[in-house]
């Protein structure tokens, strides 16, 4: 198929960006999303052009490091689907693609379509964690875990830190994120115990990394690869509201 | 050069115990004091960083992701071996030593192997202290499930994403040293030169992937969790960013290569469906717990696969393998599927897959314990073909996968370069010629959480009274200048044709001469058609864009050693004239295609010396002895 792409081009963090048109021929409907920019990377090599800069990694959907707007949407237009595992069959030829980094103050924008999420790692380091350290830990059937907590707890547990969730939302808010990890944390047994500090912690770096806030509208949820429900920022609420109740 | 693996003496089962009480012990005070860098943040990595950092060292880590948490550990998906015999179906730390030191195909270390099935159960209570949710029974406890080569069921998983949780428990205790200040970390930085300083490795040569800064780091003592090369075939199950530059660099500067040849395929993969595909995605081998594979009886068959009565099928695996069936090791199921295929009954559009089928299972089971177990797979596969797996048979194929190979490190996982460690993928010990599944996160796990916390303190003991390197020591000046020399040359090549362009050549060359199947003849013209591709890569190959973030110099650089690489494959298969593991010597097999081991002339471990470009390296061999196991015919019957 023939497709018209529209392109976010930017050279560096601190420069203007502009969208560039591109015209690509001989699209196989099999190829994945990541493909096709690699095709068209190809022309733009034979060209002499500096090729179009995208973060990915394990293309299977699993790394999280793929995402780009896609006709406005994150990730495209199917459900619950990263980037690098969107095929082209999904669009028709004569079609007009606009491609962009995900958008949020709080990711800013390295070249082109590759954007900054380490604001994610550093929430993580605010409390994302239980404290355990190696070696001597118990055994691990000492403390049961009922079959469905284990699996809430996975629910939660599988964000892929991909960020379509801020990108999706008009706050540009990590709500979703960080909520799953407070989640998974929170209903483990072996979490429990920090919960609180663990809830504050978070929160308080959400913030100080300049994520907006959470308006309740559940873009998030519906943008989410891996279909991380809005009930974890419940969670986060509650335990939140908890822990400062609780304060000592 | 002498190889000298430093296995402990004593019985099998007390070597690891007798190291870890006579390794020498750094007092906490001067900790403080030495810095490691640790490059690759994977399960190895990670680990190994948070690990150190939790004693009080001072760690460097290093990735090329955007964060940690995005290591190609990621994306493992079946599971994670640990002899915790829960099912009481008589599993143990021996049972599964023999099982992983037969599934390697008599290859590997015993000591090695021994402490590998040892320190797995130990791992569980680990990653499940870390908030991993791994499956639960009704009750409680702890679920697993039998993985291919093993008779019980040892393996622990979270649905089919085990990796992922794995990872992020590694990762999420490398962002808790982050926090406490002990970790420093570097993410987009790419190392590309070892920086050795009196026969010892000092320190790293990294190139900023974000500003093209080259920078110098100095340390007490390197560690490589890097990751396996099996990215070599350009079409493989790995991460496109999975290289083999780390490992390669230290190779050239003195660190030796080990079992290089030795290339697991994985046997359910997707297959390929064209040209334009960047990687093979990969079906956890999980499924063949309920899946069973098959191919038409009769060649060229052209119906669907669900319009082949269940008469006309022909099960390979149970046919030929009864005792271990869809179940067995991952080198006999990809040969298998290699030998179905290249029969003309292979199915799909390539004609170059066979069917994995859950319709018994289903039937047997119901189509909602089928999705509770693998809903993630049925989707991912579905997203991809745009097939559904309830409805009809998966179409699976061999695709490159985990390397065996590595850097060659003694028993405390030190290269034979002072000072560089290499953990997991990136080392050749624990997994023989063959890896048994579920075993690789078990290792890069085991190395990292309980291995080098030992052994590199048992090496900085030493290191005390050795003066502070300064990054401006000639080593460092002179590593840098090489980087720079490298990155100039490619960037000025100016000729006409892309990294991709020569990785792909070299992959599919690979996959045909050094593949599943290798010959004395294919491996002579493979090494014969590398040399040229690379003589035509230094003249014609095309980088665009400038000196900053610019993902064709970075791919070039990994094509660069790739070359290099591919070549030392097969000089690898070459002088090993025996059928073992997953290198398949097509000259040894027996009259039923099985493979014919040769244990009087190549029961050691390769390793390879470089000895300058153009030049062929030195073959070194380390004898491998076994004292508690017969070294039987490995058969799956």
């Amino acid at each position: 198929m023939k497709l018209n792409l529209k392109i976010w081009r930017q050279e560096n963090r601190d420069s203007s960006g502009k969208m560039t048109d591109y015209q690509l021929n001989e699209v196989s409907e099999h190829m994945s999303f990541l493909e096709m920019i690699d095709l068209l990377n190809e022309t733009l090599i034979q060209k002499g052009e500096r090729v179009i800069e995208f973060d990915h990694d394990c293309r299977e959907g699993i790394c999280g490091q793929c995402g780009v707007m896609i006709n406005g949407q994150a990730h495209g237009p199917l459900a619950n689907t990263t980037t690098c595992q969107l095929h082209m069959r999904s669009f028709k030829d004569g079609d007009t693609i606009y491609i962009e980094p995900f958008r949020a103050a709080s990711f800013p924008i390295l070249r082109d379509l590759k954007i900054d999420r380490s604001g994610f790692d550093r929430i993580i380091q605010a409390g994302g964690f239980i404290t355990t350290s190696t070696g001597q830990a118990p055994e691990a059937n000492s403390i049961p875990i009922s079959h469905q907590i284990a699996e809430n707890a996975f629910d939660s547990a599988a964000c892929i830190g991909c960020g379509a969730c801020v990108a999706t939302c008009k706050n540009s808010s990590a709500a979703l994120f960080t909520s799953a990890k407070i989640t998974h944390m929170a209903l483990l047994p072996q979490g429990k115990l920090e919960a609180a500090t663990r809830v504050a912690n978070m929160i308080s770096q959400m913030d100080a990394e300049g994520f907006g806030h959470c308006s309740n509208t559940e873009a998030c949820e519906v943008e989410c690869p891996q279909a991380i429900s809005v009930l974890n920022i419940a969670r986060m609420n509650y335990e939140y509201n908890k822990s400062m109740l609780f304060k000592p | 050069m002498r190889l000298d693996a430093k296995i402990p003496l004593g019985p099998l089962a007390d070597k690891w115990n007798n190291y870890k009480q006579h390794a020498k012990l750094v007092n906490p005070a001067n900790r403080k004091k030495l810095d490691i860098i640790v490059v690759g943040t994977g399960l190895a990595g990670a680990s190994c960083a948070a690990s150190l950092a939790e004693q009080g060292y001072n760690v460097k880590s290093f990735c090329f992701q955007d964060t940690a948490r995005r290591a190609h550990s990621v994306a493992a998906q079946g599971g994670i071996n640990a002899a915790k015999n829960y099912k009481n179906d008589g599993d143990s730390v021996y049972r599964m030593f023999y099982d992983t030191i037969k599934g390697g195909d008599f290859r590997s270390r015993e000591a090695n192997v021994y402490r590998l099935a040892e320190c797995s159960a130990a791992l569980i209570d680990q990653a499940v202290s870390q908030g991993v949710p791994f499956a639960r029974e009704y009750g409680g406890y702890l679920n697993n499930r039998s993985f291919g080569g093993v008779q019980v069921s040892r393996t622990f998983y979270a649905r089919g994403q085990t990796g992922q949780q794995l990872l992020l428990g590694a990762y999420q205790a490398l962002m808790r040293q982050e926090h406490l200040g002990k970790v420093k970390t570097y993410t987009r930085h790419e190392m590309l030169e070892l920086v050795v300083v009196d026969g010892k490795a000092r320190g790293i040569i990294t190139r900023d992937l974000l500003t093209g800064k080259i920078e110098r780091y100095a340390a007490n003592a390197v560690v490589l969790a890097t990751g396996g090369y099996g990215k070599v075939y350009y079409l493989s199950t790995l991460a496109m960013g999975c290289n083999s530059s780390a490992i390669w660099r230290t190779h050239k500067k003195g660190a030796l290569m080990s079992g290089v040849s030795w290339i697991q395929f994985h046997p359910t993969s997707l297959p390929q469906s064209g040209e334009h595909q960047s990687k093979l995605t990969l079906m956890s081998e999980s499924l063949r717990n309920d899946g069973r594979i098959w191919v038409p009886s009769k060649a060229d068959d052209t119906r669907a696969p669900k319009d082949i009565p269940e008469t006309e099928r022909d099960y390979y695996l149970e046919r030929r393998y009864p005792a271990f069936g869809n179940l067995s090791p991952r080198d006999i199921a990809s040969r298998a599927a290699k030998e179905r295929i290249d029969a003309g009954c292979g199915v799909g559009p390539m004609k170059n897959s066979v069917c994995l089928d859950f319709s018994k299972a289903i039937s047997e089971q119901g189509k909602d314990k089928i999705r509770e177990k693998y809903s993630n797979l049925f989707s991912m596969y579905e997203k991809i073909t745009g097939i559904n797996a309830y409805e009809q048979p998966m179409l699976i194929s061999p695709a490159a996968h985990f390397t065996m190979g590595g850097l060659w490190v003694d028993y405390q996982l030190m290269t034979t370069i002072p000072g560089l460690f290499a953990l997991g993928e990136a080392n050749f010990a624990d997994h023989g010629a063959n890896r048994l599944g579920a075993n690789s996160l078990l290792q890069a796990c085991v190395d990292g959480y309980f291995i080098a916390p030992y052994t590199i303190p048992d090496y900085l003991a030493g290191e005390l009274h050795t003066v502070k390197i300064d990054t401006d020591h000639p080593a460092f000046i002179e590593a840098e200048n090489s980087v720079k020399k490298q990155l100039d040359q490619l960037l000025n090549i100016n000729g006409h044709l892309s990294a991709d362009y020569y990785h792909k050549a070299l992959g599919k060359l690979l996959y045909n001469k050094c593949g599943l199947s290798r010959s004395k003849t294919s491996l002579l013209s493979a090494i014969k058609e590398i040399k040229e591709l690379r003589a035509s890569f230094y003249q014609d190959l095309k980088i665009t864009g400038d000196n900053q973030v610019n993902s064709e110099l970075e791919k070039a650089g990994r094509v660069a050693d790739y070359l290099e690489l591919g070549e030392l494959m097969c000089y690898d298969a070459l002088t090993r004239e025996e059928s073992c593991g997953a290198h398949f010597r097509e000259e040894y097999q027996t009259a039923d295609g099985e493979a014919v081991r040769n244990d009087r002339d190549f029961c050691f471990v390769s390793a390879w010396e470089w000895k300058g470009y153009d030049q062929v390296q030195e073959l070194h061999k380390e004898p491998l002895i076994f004292e508690n196991v017969d070294l039987t015919i490995r058969s799956y019957k």
